[in-house]
């Protein structure tokens, strides 16, 4: 995994509450590959049509966001389906955060997994931000994580994440390696929980 | 003494093998299911060239893409077809137990995870399925995790998890008739809202939830999710015990009377602390639907749509007019004036034999006035259903009556509702093109789809029931 390089771009506001993971990614390109491309389906039916035209209302669309690297909305952003290609479409768009009140779990769970921060702050700053960037769409916004900060234009917003989200970005690190260094832990738990849970093991069953 | 502990509590230090500073934590994982969307995660493995570590507590279903019409055995589909071959080819390469399309025991996994006994109380479950909540209702530990976790569990039999914060959501009294387990969960998260139980595990309690079937507990934490909840769960009782004894992968006999002790020590104990408590009051639950494009949006079926001029909040305003706009469904409407184009009964949520029992017995000797689609939640629950003769119920009410798996709920095996259809489905997701592109799906109970078939309209189950038990 990539490690979380100082950020500075663009930033698209999407404001709805609870979007969720079937309007970030729709169900019927989960069959993709990651080489097939899922930026180009991101957000596939708010950004399009049925015939495949852009809808130009979606900011996504509007030529100061084409290009955009940070995504701002409203809470609960990513709630629903578990799809880890939901983070897949926003990363391979070119998006590297995505600040919103809150976020679904797994979703974030699988955005720390991906290199893609998820930024929290507050309900009122969201708000702020996003009719800061809907009267100047191009305004400069840079994401420091080091610091947990946004610069968006003559503002500065604080962010939230856990530590140890914040430090595997950081760093780059996947959970394997971290896993890998508890191996005889993971060896000693598994002998002793079989004795003290003989049940918990599934019999052969043709 | 000890401090009372929450069965979250319990469930957690059981399974905890590390705790880092940083409040992360190692945890043993009992129950690995996957599906076909797990390609990601194993297609992680092949490049690392990885084995499965414990292939004995992984099983493989085959629900998400199967065709639930048509031939089975040749999937007429190319792209269908090959995500099941997909599955079948990494089971098989992985020494992994699969529930394929040529095994009676198929079904969707959140069905046959618990039909097989595979799910136990005490255990902590995992799948590449954020309905994997479900599991919950036996009082297991379970959650739905993303490709990477899938691949990091297969490879390691383990998962790295925050603890979550603890909530629990009491309903005491008494159900009045006609109204089910997916009644209380529409009417707790239209309550707390789809991200009220965000960051909890989440504990249903209280005397309307004991006396719940386990199918009920089942839908009741299958929806979870959609409050936000990391997990769902109920304390194994008398109900969980019966239900499981002489399940195929539940331990028999003495070992199940020796289970049956740890598995009575999980409930939580008197006077232990939750980070969050609701209550609701059973016998003020009445049929619920949903009106717009989000679980929360829902309301007792005598009630009418929100009306956008009326709410004092601009932005939901906003939201209420892009919903009602996207369902096309007028400002006030009252809902049992709602037309309906279909109906769907199926998926993790509401196709166990006792859902199905509840449509059936609104629709007896009545006629849909529109299409439908019923899909069991298993092969097995089809077969037991075939038995009872609810096909021919369905049947002559016009309904197709097809093979199991997610089908209509989220309509990647090509089940779908068309651009514009209103569809009343007892699925748990009324997001915008959850059932295809442009669907507009209703969510309700299997009871009130059979009302809404038979009127052709949202409608209150309580006016058709008459001598009819649900």
């Amino acid at each position: 995994m990539e490690k979380f390089a100082a950020l500075a771009g663009t930033a698209c506001p999407i404001n709805q509450s609870n979007l969720n993971t079937d309007q970030i990614l729709p169900a019927r390109f989960l069959k993709w590959t990651r080489a097939m491309g899922f930026g180009k389906v991101l957000f596939h039916d708010l950004r399009f049509d049925s015939e495949g035209e852009e809808k130009p209302d979606f900011p996504l669309n509007r030529s100061a966001w084409r290009n955009a690297t940070i995504v701002v909305s409203g809470r609960n952003f990513g709630c629903g389906s578990s799809r880890e290609a939901a983070v897949y479409a926003l990363y391979d768009f070119g998006v590297r955060c995505v600040i919103a009140p809150s976020f679904g779990d797994i979703f974030a769970g699988n955005a720390v997994q991906n290199g893609l921060l998820t930024a929290a702050i507050t309900e009122q700053d969201a708000a702020e931000m996003m009719a800061l960037l809907a009267q100047t769409p191009d305004l400069a916004v840079t994401v420091d994580l080091e610091r947990e900060t946004i610069v968006c234009g003559q503002r500065t917003y604080t962010f939230a994440i856990e530590p140890v989200r914040r430090m595997r970005l950081l760093n780059g690190w996947d959970d394997l390696a971290l896993t890998e260094s508890y191996r005889e832990r993971i060896g000693a738990f598994k002998a002793d929980d079989r004795s003290r849970r003989p049940w918990a093991v599934p019999p052969q069953v043709i | 003494m000890s401090q009372p502990q929450t069965i979250v509590d319990k469930l957690w230090s059981a399974h905890e093998i590390v705790r880092r500073d940083d409040r992360e934590s190692l945890l043993w994982v009992d129950r690995h299911y996957v599906h076909e969307g797990s390609f990601h995660a194993f297609g992680k493995l092949a490049e690392r060239r990885a084995a499965v570590a414990e292939p004995g507590q992984t099983f493989g279903v085959a629900d998400h893409y199967v065709p639930t019409r048509g031939s089975r055995r040749n999937i007429a589909n190319p792209g269908l077809a090959r995500m099941v071959r997909q599955l079948e080819e990494n089971c098989a390469r992985h020494g992994i137990k699969l529930f394929g399309l040529d095994d009676t025991r198929q079904g969707i996994v959140h069905v046959v995870g618990p039909e097989q006994g595979l799910t136990l109380p005490g255990l902590l479950i995992v799948c590449g399925d954020s309905h994997t909540s479900s599991h919950g209702a036996l009082g297991a530990y379970a959650f739905g995790i993303g490709a990477s976790e899938v691949a990091h569990v297969l490879m390691t039999q383990t998962i790295w998890q925050k603890k979550p914060k603890r909530m629990r959501v009491d309903v005491d009294g008494v159900l009045a008739p006609g109204i089910s387990a997916k009644d209380i969960v529409l009417a707790i998260i239209a309550s707390i809202g789809a991200d009220g139980a965000t960051g909890c595990a989440v504990e249903f309690a209280g005397s309307a939830i004991r006396a719940l079937s386990m199918e009920g507990r089942l839908t009741l934490c299958n929806m979870s999710i959609e409050a936000g909840g990391r997990c769902g769960m109920v304390a194994p009782d008398a109900v969980t015990f019966a239900y499981l004894k002489d399940r195929p992968y539940a331990p028999t006999g003495a070992a199940f009377e020796q289970a049956l002790e740890p598995w009575s020590r999980l409930a939580s104990d008197e006077g232990a602390a939750f980070d969050r408590e609701v209550a609701l009051e059973a016998a003020a639950i009445a049929p619920i639907v949903t009106w717009g494009t989000s679980p929360q949006d829902a309301l007792p079926i005598n009630a009418s749509a929100p009306d956008p001029a009326r709410e004092s909040n601009p932005e939901r305003a906003q939201y209420v007019r892009e919903a009602l706009d996207y369902m096309g469904i007028a400002a006030g409407k009252k809902l049992t004036d709602i037309t309906i184009d279909r109906v769907f009964i199926g998926s993790c949520t509401n196709a166990r034999i006792e859902d199905l029992r509840a449509a059936a017995a609104v629709l007896a000797g009545r006629a849909s006035k529109v299409p439908g689609l019923v899909s069991p939640g298993s092969t097995l629950v089809k077969h037991q259903a075939e038995g009872e003769g609810l096909d021919r119920i369905f049947r002559e009410a016009g309904l197709e009556w097809a093979e199991s798996g997610c089908s209509m709920c989220v309509g990647i095996n090509g089940d779908l509702v068309r651009p514009g259809e209103r569809c009343a489905s007892t699925t748990n997701r009324n997001f915008r093109g959850r059932q295809g592109p442009g669907a507009r799906t209703h969510l309700m109970s299997p009871a009130m789809v059979g009302a809404a078939a038979v009127t052709g309209h949202l409608a209150d189950v309580r006016e058709l029931l008459g001598n009819r038990r649900v």
